[in-house]
């Protein structure tokens, strides 16, 4: 008999529909229609741009590891982007390959410093970042380059209600849930990130997955960034610092289910998350909602949100003790016992008080 | 010949580094090495350093606190903003800091060990929460010149000293906190918080109530960033630029000074050692004469390169069959103390008991 588990994915997909359905009765009030097409259509809009730095980041999280390098990659995207297009549809292809191919090479960077050097990835994405931030102020003083109409329409264009970007995130998440469900590379990468030991041991050559990843984030980025400079219609070095990228994704894939310690996760998890955090973003711009209140609103969301599953008796990684698990008994024999454990400590210390203090008066009534 | 073993091993890693950029820069410029000199360095790494000290409680216990950046500026523009230019508010706006201090840390601590959110998601929450709230309430732009007395704690000192000539009163400050943070690693509370970053299950089931120790640390790690932005006030003045980045500043400090992520390891000093070569390397970058759009990208790769090195060494270590990792002061979470009654020797003594209790 198969059991429905109630997995991180499905309560994200709830408290999205619970933040929708507020959204909904907020915008009512103020005598505006949540679900009009252009409004659904602004959401969207929203969405994709952390959407695709989101899924790479989902990659990265799922091998235990953080990309905070984010940030700088896709403002090195837009700029790379934008400069080599200038103006000309005739570039595009070549600009668009030359901005990826940058971009791997930054992942594989922060992969191979990962692995090899053992740096953590927070170090070492944080110390990449830098390095980036240098070039970037080395090689651009301002916004640069211009990107021709042709290019601009990836950001402006849509299907009915759906935007083209919004459409090109989705499919990529889709290419991604293949990967991590369907092929041997996922499967690895989520064995390096529940326990990378453990993967060896079980023959799994724990370098690649996790490479694979940090190159497939840094894409991402670069996709993102991309995806930026069609809509600006210019690259610009603060595109990524300002949008703050690097950790709003990473709050994301955490909102999303996915454990910060690697090894556990989904996509489409993800993907809500960060539909919840355009949703939010949505009902506070149509309400108006003063800037500096619109971060107080995200940060108690985010944490209300991620608050909601964690305290709920989830299974942290896949079951290994108890029913269904290879092995019984673990843990719950160990914590039955631990309020035994204290008592059993104060009795004797009691016990040796009460030792110290009247040896003799036992004695004597014996 | 054993100093210089214990200065290439990774605790001492940190110390080497330090040894050598302050040599390079005493190289480029000379007078550094005046004590004058040497003070106004110090004075310029305190409010880092004392970071870097709050940041090491909560990372030993094997969590981050991203909100300590934000706190630095939230605390500098209520200083600006309350203060004003009256020298009576002064202490009056120290205790109400130091209160909204503590609180932020309480907040951040029980949300991290009672609701079980990622420390990582909820003091991303509070970074963004905190800075939103301060600049609403100021609309966005930081205004108010705290009084001089105020500012005298960031800024000022007492000078005429015989050799040191000037001793700022944030080097005081430094050395006290670092004495009062190394006192908290000899207690409990220190090492019950690595015991929790190596391994919480098992300190849980010990009988520590997990929960309020790494609580503390939360608490620990803001009124580090409140005590910093006293000095910040001083300083740099009040702006809302005031503090930004310092988490990661503080972070990066602390594991240069080999204090492993994940918690469980870890040396107070080394950490605040760490912060020194920060502000070293800075120091360096700018005598150097390094264009100020390449300081950057130096300072990551220097960063990621002695993160490399502490762990390449420290992993060589081990595989080479040295006699376990040295012992270092925090590294015996639950060494039996006759003389505090910790809840790690609690359990030590409840282990022995339970098999009595049965037979």
């Amino acid at each position: 008999m198969k059991r429905i588990r109630v997995d991180s994915t499905v309560i994200v997909l709830g408290i999205l529909i619970l933040v929708i359905a507020v959204g909904a009765i907020l915008v009512a009030t103020v005598g505006r229609s949540f679900f009009s097409p252009g409004n659904i259509r602004d959401i969207l809009t929203g969405m994709s741009v952390l959407g695709l730095v989101a899924i790479g980041q989902t990659l990265v999280i799922l091998g235990a590891s953080l990309d905070l390098s984010v940030t700088y990659v896709i403002s090195l995207a837009s700029l790379i982007a934008a400069t080599t297009m200038n103006g000309n549809p005739a570039n595009i292809p070549w600009a668009v390959t030359l901005t990826l191919i940058v971009c791997a090479a930054i992942g594989l960077a922060n992969g191979l410093i990962v692995t090899v050097l053992k740096v953590n990835g927070f170090i070492a994405t944080l110390g990449v970042g830098l390095i980036l931030q240098g070039v970037l102020n080395t090689g651009f003083q301002g916004s640069a380059g211009s990107v021709p109409w042709a290019f601009q329409l990836i950001g402006a264009t849509g299907v009915g209600p759906l935007p083209v970007s919004w459409i090109i995130m989705i499919a990529l998440a889709a290419v991604v849930w293949f990967l991590l469900g369907r092929t041997r590379t996922g499967a690895h990468l989520f064995a390096v990130g529940g326990d990378p030991e453990v993967a060896r041991l079980s023959g799994v050559r724990t370098k690649p997955p996790l490479i694979v990843a940090h190159v497939l984030c840094s894409v991402f980025a670069g996709l993102a960034g991309l995806l930026l400079a069609s809509r600006l219609g210019v690259g610009s070095p603060t595109v990524g610092q300002q949008g703050g990228y690097a950790l709003l994704s990473i709050a994301a894939v955490v909102l999303g289910g996915t454990l910060l310690m690697g090894g556990r996760g989904s996509v489409w998890g993800t993907i809500g998350g960060v539909a919840i955090f355009a949703v939010v973003d949505n009902v506070m711009s149509v309400m108006q909602v003063n800037p500096f209140l619109k971060d107080v609103v995200r940060g108690v969301v985010i944490v209300a949100a991620v608050a909601v599953y964690s305290r709920r008796a989830i299974v942290r990684r896949r079951t290994r003790f108890g029913p269904g698990g290879t092995r019984t008994g673990g843990d719950a024999p160990a914590e039955a016992a631990a309020p035994a454990m204290v008592a059993a400590t104060q009795a004797l210390e009691a016990e040796a008080d009460a030792a110290d203090g009247s040896a003799s008066m036992q004695g004597g009534a014996r | 010949m054993k100093f210089l073993t214990a200065l290439v091993s990774p605790r001492g890693a940190v110390f080497l580094l330090l040894v050598i950029l302050l040599v390079a820069v005493m190289v480029l410029n000379p007078n550094f090495a005046e004590p004058g000199q040497l003070m106004r360095y110090i004075q310029r790494v305190a409010p880092v350093a004392i970071v870097a000290i709050g940041q090491y409680f909560v990372i030993i216990a094997g969590e981050f606190d991203l909100s300590q950046g934000s706190l630095i500026t939230a605390q500098v523009i209520v200083a600006g903003n309350l203060v004003a230019q009256d020298d009576a508010r002064t202490v009056p706006v120290l205790c109400l800091m130091v209160v909204l201090g503590l609180v932020v840390g309480l907040v951040n601590g029980l949300l991290t060990t009672l609701l079980k959110v990622p420390s990582f998601i909820v003091t991303l929450g509070m970074m963004l929460a905190l800075l939103g709230l301060v600049l609403w309430w100021t609309g966005g732009a930081a205004t108010g010149n705290p009084a001089d007395s105020f500012r005298q704690i960031g800024r000022g000192g007492i000078r005429d000293i015989p050799v040191l000539d000037f001793l700022p009163w944030s080097v005081l400050v430094l050395a006290a906190w670092l004495a009062l943070g190394i006192w908290v690693t000899k207690r409990p509370l220190g090492k019950l918080l690595i015991a929790i970053g190596d391994n919480a299950r098992a300190t849980r089931y010990s009988g520590a109530r997990d929960w309020w120790v790494t609580t503390r640390a939360f608490m620990i790690s803001s009124l580090s960033a409140t005590v910093s932005a006293v000095l910040l006030v001083g300083y740099a003045g009040v702006h809302p630029s005031v503090g930004r980045g310092y988490e990661f500043v503080a972070i990066t400090a602390v594991v240069l000074g080999g204090v492993v992520l994940g918690g469980g390891r870890g040396w107070i000093v080394a950490a605040v050692a760490g912060a020194f070569v920060l502000e070293a390397l800075f120091l360096l970058l700018n005598i150097a004469g390094v264009p100020s759009s390449l300081r950057d990208a130096v300072q990551g790769v220097i960063i990621i390169a002695a993160v490399a090195y502490s762990g390449l060494v420290f992993r060589s270590r081990r595989r080479g069959g040295a006699p376990q990792t040295p012992p270092s002061p925090g590294k015996e979470p639950d060494a039996p103390d006759g003389a505090e009654e910790s809840s790690a020797t609690q359990a030590l003594a409840g282990e022995g008991a339970a098999p009595n209790n049965r037979s």
